[in-house]
């Protein structure tokens, strides 16, 4: 079985790729303001609900539940979707999706599809296996469209383009539409994409989708939008394939109660989501006649395995963390190298590929809380990306510099004597770059502080000296 | 009152005026301030950068120094949180049933400065003096981990001469974040400079808070950057009297 994450195997280390991004004044300004527009949304539909609290420890407590049944649930959902119409294929990593789903296009001798909604075939690299096979990709979510079109990557799990402005994207659908004129205003750029989009979702035969949860009780698929292209995506083909993690079932339909008021509320601050497609294998005369789920592992159940980290499963991918984060609203996804940007994506990547990848991702964070403040299951990633920090030390993937300026602090802090003495041989060593009482160009590991900062030298009398000779 | 001072590591290094000032307030109020010189540090830098053995043994020596303290009053917000928030979780994972007991039955007893004046004195006033236009930063350890909520502005509200105004966007971390500012330069860098336009966007001739490691990186880029504001510490600012100012 071998894992991968999307390219993140090959990403630049995160402090290389943010340097570069945090050097780009239009998408810091795209990405600010768009995450400030949907914190204020989030902020002001949660404010209106008297349960919030109640609603993240139940949306954690299902999660988890389902998590430690997990096995059982899966089996479940097989059970009923089949009963259903559905056929359900496993998947051990995102090489053997891939193939299940190329497989299926080619059976039903289609050279197209539609795409709509499936993060997890961003992870599995399914376009680039689906061209290999020779067939086209359409992604029909317009900010997945705008990625696409764009030969860009995403940004962000709820709003791909959010990095994009309304008028590069205007100059991308004219270029890549072929369009002589368009409109500045949404309500025009909407339009073009609509009918970009229209002919295809008539004439393709083949839809693939994700999903944001599966129901082991009844077997059913649930998918929640904006835009209504997804139920058009999902209702209109002939064939439709889905292609799942499988940490996304929840035991019961009622457990959509809890669910459907989290994620919307904390994805784009709306109080519902506009579409809400549930469906249940086949039903005859009425949308796809052949439904294909592939349950999808890719490193989830490695997760499942880690009792110190395994509510990184509970994510409902709403991406109210990526929102949050003063990290994330500084660079973008982009810096973080895979599918999965922010918070979320700096515990997931890390955990579901080799840690031999992705080590600066644990670091990725001031560990300010923000993320967890506002997760709607309650992940605590902080704590996570700690745990995870651990693994990188422990596995011997710290900087040599780092591991000795840590081993050499542990030292003197395991005693008062040798802590004072750490302290006067630090007096000493900081005169050379003793600026008339600011260090301001110090070497080694300390350069990142002076590059941007001055420090004040070190006083000639600690607290513990003043308060000996009190 | 008997009260420990904790000073943590890099205050006892960098900011000796800090304790001072902690030691000024308490004494001026009446209180025995007592300082234990075995005293070290909290783990903090070693827990959050990864390397978890390492404060394994602060850990158990900080509980060997404070194990019969009274009353332990720490003038750094994250150090606190870190006692809270993680040394039960570490003795868990040493598996030590007698490390639990001792830790739960310190940390009721362990307060940060401005929890300690306003929680366990009951006091807002403190008869200071500090005749400056000042804002506050709130540090993301003290407002998500400890919940100070409003106590260090209603601490600075009672100040005589003091003008509080209040920061923007101030639960907005200012990219501090320990390693994080060596680890990833260029992002702290890009927070730190909102966290300024914020500042400075007060007119404030100082930034105030309740972590001198936030105000470390405050200050050193406001000092860069010749801006001619200061950050100061909650309890230098305590400390100062219509006599000592």
């Amino acid at each position: 079985m071998s894992v991968h994450v999307g390219e993140a195997a090959s990403a630049l280390p995160f402090p290389e790729a943010a340097k570069k991004l945090v050097a780009n004044s239009q998408l810091r300004r795209n990405v600010r303001h768009a995450t400030n527009v949907i914190r204020t949304k989030r902020g002001r539909v949660i404010a209106e609900m008297d349960d919030w609290e109640q609603l993240r420890d139940s949306g954690k407590a299902i999660k988890d539940h389902t998590l430690a049944h997990l096995d059982e649930y899966l089996l479940q959902f097989e059970a009923a979707c089949t009963k259903a119409g559905g056929q359900v294929h496993w998947a051990r990593d995102a090489d053997e999706a891939n193939r299940i789903i190329v497989d299926l296009v080619k059976r039903y001798g289609s050279d197209e599809v539609i795409k709509v909604k499936t993060m997890t075939s961003d992870e599995t690299r399914l376009n680039v296996a689906l061209e290999a096979a020779g067939i086209t990709p359409f992604e029909t979510d317009l900010a997945d469209l705008i990625v696409q079109l764009g030969e860009d990557k995403p940004s962000h799990i709820v709003v791909p383009a959010l990095h994009r402005n309304r008028m590069e994207i205007r100059e991308l659908f004219m270029k890549k539409m072929g369009l002589d004129s368009l409109g500045y205003q949404p309500e025009d750029i909407a339009a073009a994409a609509r009918n970009y989009l229209r002919e295809r979702f008539l004439r393709v035969k083949v839809g693939i989708s994700g999903a944001n949860y599966l129901i082991a009780e009844t077997g059913s698929v649930v998918v929640v939008e904006s835009e209504g292209n997804g139920r058009m995506c999902l209702t209109l083909p002939d064939v439709l394939i889905s292609i799942v993690g499988v940490e996304k079932v929840i035991p019961r339909f009622e457990d959509l109660e809890v669910f459907l008021q989290l994620l919307p509320r904390s994805a784009t601050g709306e109080r519902m989501n506009p579409y809400n497609s549930i469906w249940t294998g086949v039903t005859p005369g009425d949308g796809p006649q052949a439904f294909h789920i592939v349950l999808l592992d890719n490193g989830r159940t490695k997760v499942l395995a880690d009792p110190e980290s395994r509510e990184t499963l509970d994510c409902i991918r709403c991406g109210a963390c990526l929102n949050a984060c003063p990290v994330y609203r500084q660079t973008g996804g982009h810096a973080y190298g895979s599918v999965y940007a922010g918070p979320i994506g700096a515990i997931l990547t890390p955990q579901l590929q080799s840690m031999e990848h992705s080590q600066t991702l644990p670091y990725a964070s001031s560990l300010c809380g923000a993320c967890y403040e506002v997760c709607p299951v309650k992940i605590n990633i902080p704590e996570i990306l700690i745990h995870l920090r651990t693994k990188v030390v422990d596995s011997g993937h710290a900087p040599l510099a780092e591991r000795l300026a840590m081993k050499g602090a542990a030292f003197a802090m395991s005693k008062a004597s040798r802590l004072s003495l750490a302290h006067a041989f630090a007096r000493l060593g900081q005169w050379p770059f003793n600026d008339d009482g600011k260090l301001d160009n110090l070497p080694g590991l300390l350069a990142g502080w002076t590059e941007f900062r001055d420090l004040d030298a070190i006083p000639s009398q600690s607290f513990r000296e003043w308060w000996s000779k009190r | 009152m008997v009260i420990s001072l904790f000073i943590t590591c890099y205050n006892d290094a960098l900011f000796p005026q800090t304790g001072q000032a902690v030691v000024t307030v308490l004494e001026r109020l009446g209180h025995t301030v007592e300082f234990r010189a075995a005293q070290t540090c909290c783990g903090q830098m070693h827990y959050n950068t990864g390397y978890r053995h390492d404060s394994y043994t602060l850990l158990r020596q900080f509980l060997d120094v404070f194990a019969d303290a009274e009353v332990i009053v720490c003038p750094s917000s994250s150090c606190v949180a870190m006692m809270r928030d993680h040394y039960p979780k570490m003795a868990e994972q040493l598996n030590d049933p007698a490390l639990q007991a001792q830790v739960a039955a310190i940390l009721p007893r362990i307060f940060e400065f401005s929890e300690l004046l306003t929680d366990k004195l009951g006091l807002t006033d403190v008869g200071a003096f500090y005749p400056h236009t000042v804002t506050l930063h709130a540090s993301c350890h003290g407002l998500r981990s400890l919940h100070l909520g409003s106590k260090p502005a209603d601490l600075l509200k009672q100040v005589k001469g003091l003008t509080l105004i209040e920061l923007p966007d101030a639960d907005q971390c200012c990219g501090f974040g320990g390693t994080f500012a060596v680890k990833n330069p260029d992002v702290s860098a890009a927070m730190l400079s909102d966290k300024l336009q914020c500042i400075l966007g007060t007119n404030a001739e100082a930034c105030a808070g309740a972590d001198n490691s936030c105000l470390m990186h405050i200050g050193g880029a406001l000092s860069r950057q010749r801006t001619g504001v200061r950050t100061v510490h909650l309890a230098e600012i305590l400390a100062s009297t219509e006599k000592s100012s």
